[in-house]
């Protein structure tokens, strides 16, 4: 098997009811870099990426067929844990949404849910904390006021603070969805740089709108469309010359 | 073309003051309530009202010939044994209701829930009363073995059965007003959907919650009817689950009518009335209290 690819789909079709939101998506996603999802408003994205954690199921009038592989394993196999599926693969959502408890509680929640009865040491979370934080480039910020309630931070640290608390559950694929989308040009270049520091140590599927963040930070490219995979390519080869006259057209702002 | 904008203005005008007046009346109306209530026992109040005896002593004699005593403890204490009794009940059953039917089960279920609860909660409480005086009280004497099922058990089931609608739907409230984006956040971590109640819906949602518990506590003290004919109406200090109580509510309604107006007796019945007035509005303030600031954050 080919250690190279992180996240691979077969045939993948997802409806939802009636509608059918996600045709034939057949892709492999590279170990190790950052991929850009993007494609007009409706396309599917969002759809796609939260098909990775399995997080679609909630709705309850999801249908899914074809396979999805992350790291050689399928995740709608039988025994796959969900618990497991959630660890290993990370989300950062649109909106910036800390749990609306404290900035050290966020950060080692996920630890708490997955270490069952076991208490943990404090120092241990302590460590954690700050190796998190650090990471991201909170610590300097944040760390007098550890106790602070996450909600109450600024959008830009909240977001930050969401990458930073699925750190400590070493997920191996993380999935962000427009993780910018509320944030000023500011905020926005502090997030792609500590999303360039991370790539390599993780796997990045980040779905954008921006054109130009897409070139910044991916390496590769996917472009959807109606719930297709269009072409999937290097960011640059995808940017200078597309192979699909669509792409070309999303690119140079022909549609939507 | 003049005209008709003349007079839609002045239905707008009119319409508004209607509005207007009924907004105001309410206001108008607990003011006057509680005035007329204090009225009523303000007399005696200021008078031959003794406070201490009144909340120490257990000597509840309204109608004695020869030395007439209102110690009320027993019943206060009544009110609160019963309304505990049910409150212990209601709320585990009303929040574990309330989180099932926000976070468990299908839409189709969480509809009919919520149909038979409101049900629940539009059955007149004389239809409880009687509920407790028949089935409940064959039920408590069949399997206690006691002399008489009309006791604060049966009161106590009594009210939280019809508090539980109240804790219920406002504690559903409160749930449904948790942001999604908190539940997928923990989802997306890998949270079980016992996890996500206890360490994510239960803490952001504790304040709409614990106004859910107060409004039912409200409700259980200000009952009547059921625990009157449930509760089996004896005066005394209750010491077991099988012992007949008396409440505050019960001893107003069992009493006012036969005591003569404007009496000393008739007015401790009003003085009654004001305590409860006083309880339970400032249950239901501070639950709201509680309300306003949820929204505020
Ligand atoms: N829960 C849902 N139930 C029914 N239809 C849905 C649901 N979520 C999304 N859709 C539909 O599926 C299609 C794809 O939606 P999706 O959110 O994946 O698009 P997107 O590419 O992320 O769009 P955007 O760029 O606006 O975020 C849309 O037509 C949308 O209306
Ligand atoms: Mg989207």
């Amino acid at each position: 098997m080919d250690l190279s690819v992180g996240l691979s789909t077969r045939d993948l079709n997802l409806w939802y009811g009636d509608f059918q939101a996600l045709k034939n998506v057949n892709l492999n996603i590279r170990a190790g870099i950052i991929t850009g999802l993007i494609g007009p408003s409706g396309c599917g994205k969002t759809t796609l990426l939260r098909c990775f954690n399995r997080i679609n199921e909630r709705y309850g009038n999801v249908t899914t067929t074809g396979e999805i592989k992350i790291f050689g394993k399928n995740i709608y196999d039988a025994d796959v844990s969900l618990i497991e599926l959630r660890k290993t693969v990370g989300m950062v959502f649109q909106r910036p949404n800390p749990l609306p408890i404290s900035v050290y509680e966020n950060i080692v929640f996920g630890l708490r849910i997955h270490s069952g009865k076991q208490n943990l040491q404090r120092s241990a979370t302590d460590a954690t904390v700050e190796e998190a934080l650090t990471a991201v480039g909170l610590w300097k910020d944040l760390h007098n006021n550890l106790k602070a309630k996450a909600t109450t931070l600024q959008l830009e640290q909240q977001q930050k603070l969401c990458i930073a608390r699925l750190l400590p559950l070493k997920p191996r694929l993380i999935l962000m969805d427009e993780p910018c989308s509320a944030l000023d040009v500011e905020a926005t270049r502090h997030i792609e740089e500590l999303m360039l520091s991370l790539a390599g140590q993780y796997t990045i599927l980040i779905v954008t709108h921006n054109m130009a963040q897409a070139r910044r930070v991916s390496e590769e490219c996917i472009f959807m469309l109606m719930g297709e995979l269009i072409e999937h390519n290097s960011t640059v080869d995808m940017f200078i010359s597309p192979q699909d006259r669509r792409t070309a057209d999303y690119i140079e702002g022909r549609l939507g | 073309m003049k005209g008709r904008t003349r007079f839609e203005s002045i239905k707008e005008w009119l319409i508004e003051r209607i509005i207007w007046i009924c907004g105001v009346s309410s206001i108008l109306f607990v003011f006057a309530i509680f005035f007329f209530v204090f009225r009523e026992g303000s007399a005696f109040l200021f008078r031959g009202f003794k406070p201490v005896e009144f909340f120490t002593s257990i000597e509840w004699y309204p109608t004695s010939q020869s030395h007439v005593r209102y110690g009320a403890l027993a019943l206060i204490l009544g009110t609160f044994s019963v309304t505990t009794l049910a409150m212990l009940i209601a709320i585990p059953f009303g929040l574990g209701a309330a989180i099932y039917i926000s976070e468990f089960c299908s839409a189709r279920v969480r509809e009919t829930v919520k149909i038979i609860i409101e049900l629940l909660a539009a059955i007149p409480s004389v239809v409880w009363g009687f509920i407790g005086l028949t089935i409940m009280n064959s039920l408590i004497i069949r399997l206690f073995h006691a002399p008489i099922g009309l006791t604060m058990l049966n009161g106590g089931i009594i009210l939280a059965l019809m508090s539980v609608p109240i804790v219920v739907s406002i504690g559903e409230d409160a749930l449904k007003a948790v942001p999604d984006s908190y539940r997928e956040a923990a989802i997306a971590m890998g949270c079980t959907r016992w996890q996500l109640v206890y360490r994510v819906l239960l803490p952001a949602a504790r304040n709409g919650l614990l106004a859910a518990v107060l409004l039912g506590i409200g409700r259980g003290i200000g009952e009547t009817m059921a625990v009157l004919m449930a509760t089996g109406h004896s005066i005394r200090i209750p010491t077991s689950l099988l012992d007949p109580v008396r409440t505050l509510t019960a001893t107003i309604a069992a009493e006012l009518g036969e005591a003569a107006v404007h009496s000393d007796h008739y007015q401790v019945l009003f003085i009654i009335g004001i305590l409860l007035f006083m309880i339970t509005f400032i249950i239901n303030l501070t639950a709201d209290l509680i309300v306003k600031g949820i929204r505020k954050q």
